[in-house]
């Protein structure tokens, strides 16, 4: 029978192309599970893949320029705020560091950001446009005056000038150092990348928390103990909340929840995990000793740090998938949970 | 009204906010800023019932827009060398492929009553001691090759008739892709410095002195089509063939095709005729024939670029539903907004919490 095209119905299956091609078309996996306790989050699916190619571009931003980016934003940021408020309510070391923290975050994350474009001369190219559409465009306009109000505090604080400047810098880098560390959650999550996307509504907590623990446990180490009560507080809330809104995201969206728990992302955010989770733990225990402050302040920079790096290595692992592209639109096509038509037209 | 630049569609100001994000979209070049009497909205329809897989789209698109290899040499693609899984070695959309021919051989039991008497090929499958399955199709592979010249097995060669191991069938499918110029385009809304624009047609262009190489729109497009030229840092797509679009001419692309599967043209006139092309597969008994992109009601507010696909839309490296990311901006920047106010209310608990020394 010479069908062709012409015979209706299905049945066809991507034919095996010899050696070098993998059968995806009928692709079973196991559950997530791998040794370590962990629940089946997926039953066993079956999808269909153009010879197992990704179907979405893995995102061309380099590691460690945008991890290390989201992660000085998040610490600059929640130090601004800390500065501020240490300012106002008259603790001057405190003050001092956190505005040294977020002045030094602040330059390097711009550093971070220009070195990750493709024409980093053309950097200026963001500020010929303001976009609400761009998390980038508003985040250009986030960061611009914020580094330069924590830059100029930072400086002024150093060399001793101009105290009544000093104070109106440290109040506006606080005004856009929440913004700063939130809005990473938004410009991760605003792509087409499955496991950034799903988690929409987590990631700028995530950020955010993850940026006091950050600016909390930096001010730990440095600050001396007698003076850092609002430091420690502010990390131990940040670590708490991350924890929490982390699990959501590793739990809450089906299969692309996946990538979060395998391989080196997977690993990352264990890690990131652990470390959040001890330093927070230690803060409580130990946090009022000198080496106590400063092991658990270590611990809480890196958790957070490593929290960025998992997060991103994440998404670029959903990316290289189809799967993690077609179940979850064909899962949301059958149950018609979409307030919009179908692209297929039949 | 006055005209409102182009490479902000977010500041249009606030007239008519329905629908700036997301779903259907009557005239995307007006709510692109441009006067009423611009060119009316252009697009392809690809008919991929017609396509022969010949390539002449992508020779054609990369010979105009004088498209490079992939890599600073000029040697190699993507893909760096043969695929080894079709007779498609492009492999992907990308910076460098503005077209791309996807290939694929399906195959499918047949279940009618087949002949039972032996023909050349069949003993000699189920024979010999390969155990692998991969290992029998190279050996039957090798006895059709060397047996060439027999006619009954030339006949095994032709992918419509021909039934390797005795009660397989198949066929090939093949579909040029290219940009979709989406009505709500991804890549356009995340582009931070306005190098990517709407243009007077409804398609979406980069403009190259613009482009800073951030590399949103790459992560941003829900259909992998715009990338970076990694010796170049900026980004890289399907222009609709612009400068030939303002000079009356058809994109280089339609105008390569030799059997019609790509059609240029307004794009209300292509969706009429792409309906009128699926009724009439339809009752033809093409059961599977359907519509991709086509529907103004879709996750991105209609494709530009629009196809006739033969099997689901995954099979071809397409998702089964895309959505443009920005839908869900306005809940993602609600989010950010409070988690800020979290901060400094976490912030200043934290402070007032604290003994003063």
């Amino acid at each position: 029978m010479t069908g062709g095209i012409t015979s209706p119905g299905a049945g066809w299956r991507q034919a095996d192309g010899g050696p070098a091609t993998q059968r995806t078309g009928k692709k079973r996996r196991r559950g997530g599970g791998r040794g370590r306790g962990e629940v089946a989050m997926v039953d066993d699916v079956e999808f269909t893949s153009y010879y197992g190619r990704q179907i979405v571009k893995t995102p061309v931003w380099k590691s460690p320029d945008v991890p290390l980016y989201l992660f000085l934003g998040g610490a600059a940021g929640s130090s601004s705020i800390l500065a501020a408020i240490a300012d106002l309510t008259d603790r001057p070391k405190l003050t001092r560091v956190s505005r040294y923290t977020a002045g030094v975050g602040a330059i390097l994350s711009v550093v971070a950001l220009v070195h990750d474009l493709g024409r980093p001369e053309r950097f200026l190219h963001m500020l010929r446009v303001l976009k609400p559409t761009s998390p980038l465009s508003v985040g250009t306009y986030i960061l611009s005056p914020f580094s330069a109000a924590a830059g100029a505090t930072a400086a002024v604080e150093l060399l001793g000038w101009f105290p009544r400047l000093k104070r109106f810098g440290g109040v506006v880098s606080a005004i856009f150092g929440g913004p700063l560390a939130t809005y990473t959650g938004v410009l991760l999550a605003n792509t087409a990348v499955p496991s950034w996307h799903a988690a929409y509504k987590q990631l700028p907590y995530v950020f955010g928390a993850s940026g006091m623990a950050a600016g909390g446990g930096i001010s730990m180490i440095f600050v001396p103990v007698d003076e850092a009560g609002p430091a420690r507080k502010m990390a131990v809330a940040g670590a708490a909340i991350e924890l929490a809104v982390v699990h959501k995201v590793e739990n809450d969206h089906g299969i692309v929840s996946e990538p979060f728990h395998e391989g080196r992302p997977g690993k990352l955010m264990q890690a990131a995990k652990t470390c959040t989770a001890a330093g927070a733990g230690l803060t409580v225990v130990a946090g009022r000793t000198r080496l106590g402050a400063i092991a658990s302040g270590t611990l809480l920079a890196a958790g957070s740090l490593l929290t960025r790096f998992g997060v991103f290595e994440a998404g670029i692992a959903s990316t290289k998938d189809p799967k993690y592209v077609v179940i979850p639109q064909r899962e949301r096509l059958a149950a018609g949970t979409n307030e919009h038509a179908s692209t297929i037209t039949r | 009204m006055t005209s409102v630049s182009s490479a902000s569609p977010g500041l249009g100001g606030l007239r008519d906010v329905k629908n700036r994000l997301f779903g259907p979209l009557p005239d995307v070049a007006e709510e692109a800023g441009y006067e009423p009497d611009h060119p009316k909205r252009v697009g392809f329809f690809t008919d991929t019932s017609v396509c022969i897989g010949c390539k002449a789209c992508e020779v054609a698109c990369k010979e105009w827009n004088t498209l490079p290899m992939d890599d600073s040499h000029g040697l190699k693609d993507a893909l760096g060398d043969i695929s080894g899984m079709s007779y498609d070695n492009t492999g992907q959309l990308g910076a460098n492929s503005w077209r791309h021919v996807a290939f694929i051989e399906q195959s499918r039991a047949v279940d009618l009553p087949m002949p039972t008497f032996g023909r050349p090929g069949d003993d000699r499958h189920d024979s010999g001691p390969s155990p692998a399955t991969a290992g029998d199709d190279v050996s039957l592979a090798n006895a059709q090759q060397s047996s060439v010249l027999n006619a009954e097995a030339l006949s095994e060669f032709d992918p419509q008739t021909g039934q390797t191991g005795a009660d397989k069938q198949i066929r090939w499918l093949m579909s040029s892709d290219v940009c979709k110029h989406c009505t709500h385009a991804g890549c356009l809304d995340v582009c931070p410095t306005g190098a990517l624009f709407r243009t007077e047609f409804g398609t979406v262009v980069v403009q190259g002195d613009i482009c800073n190489g951030c590399g949103y729109c790459v992560a941003a497009c829900p259909y992998g089509v715009i990338d970076q030229r990694k010796d170049d840092g900026r980004v890289f797509k399907c222009t609709m063939c612009y400068d030939r679009l303002t000079d009356g001419l058809q994109p280089a692309c339609a105008s390569a095709c030799p059997t019609q599967s790509i059609q240029f043209g307004d794009l209300d006139e292509l969706q009429e005729r792409a309906d009128a092309r699926l009724a009439t597969l339809k009752a033809q008994g093409v059961e599977t024939a359907r519509l991709y992109g086509r529907d103004e009601n879709d996750g991105v507010g209609g494709d530009g670029a629009f196809f006739l696909l033969l099997d689901e839309p995954e099979v071809y490296g397409l998702p089964p539903d895309p959505v443009v990311t920005t839908r869900d901006l306005p809940a993602m920047w609600k989010a950010a907004g409070k988690a800020a106010v979290m901060m400094i209310g976490v912030a200043v608990t934290a402070v007032l919490g604290s003994r003063r020394r």
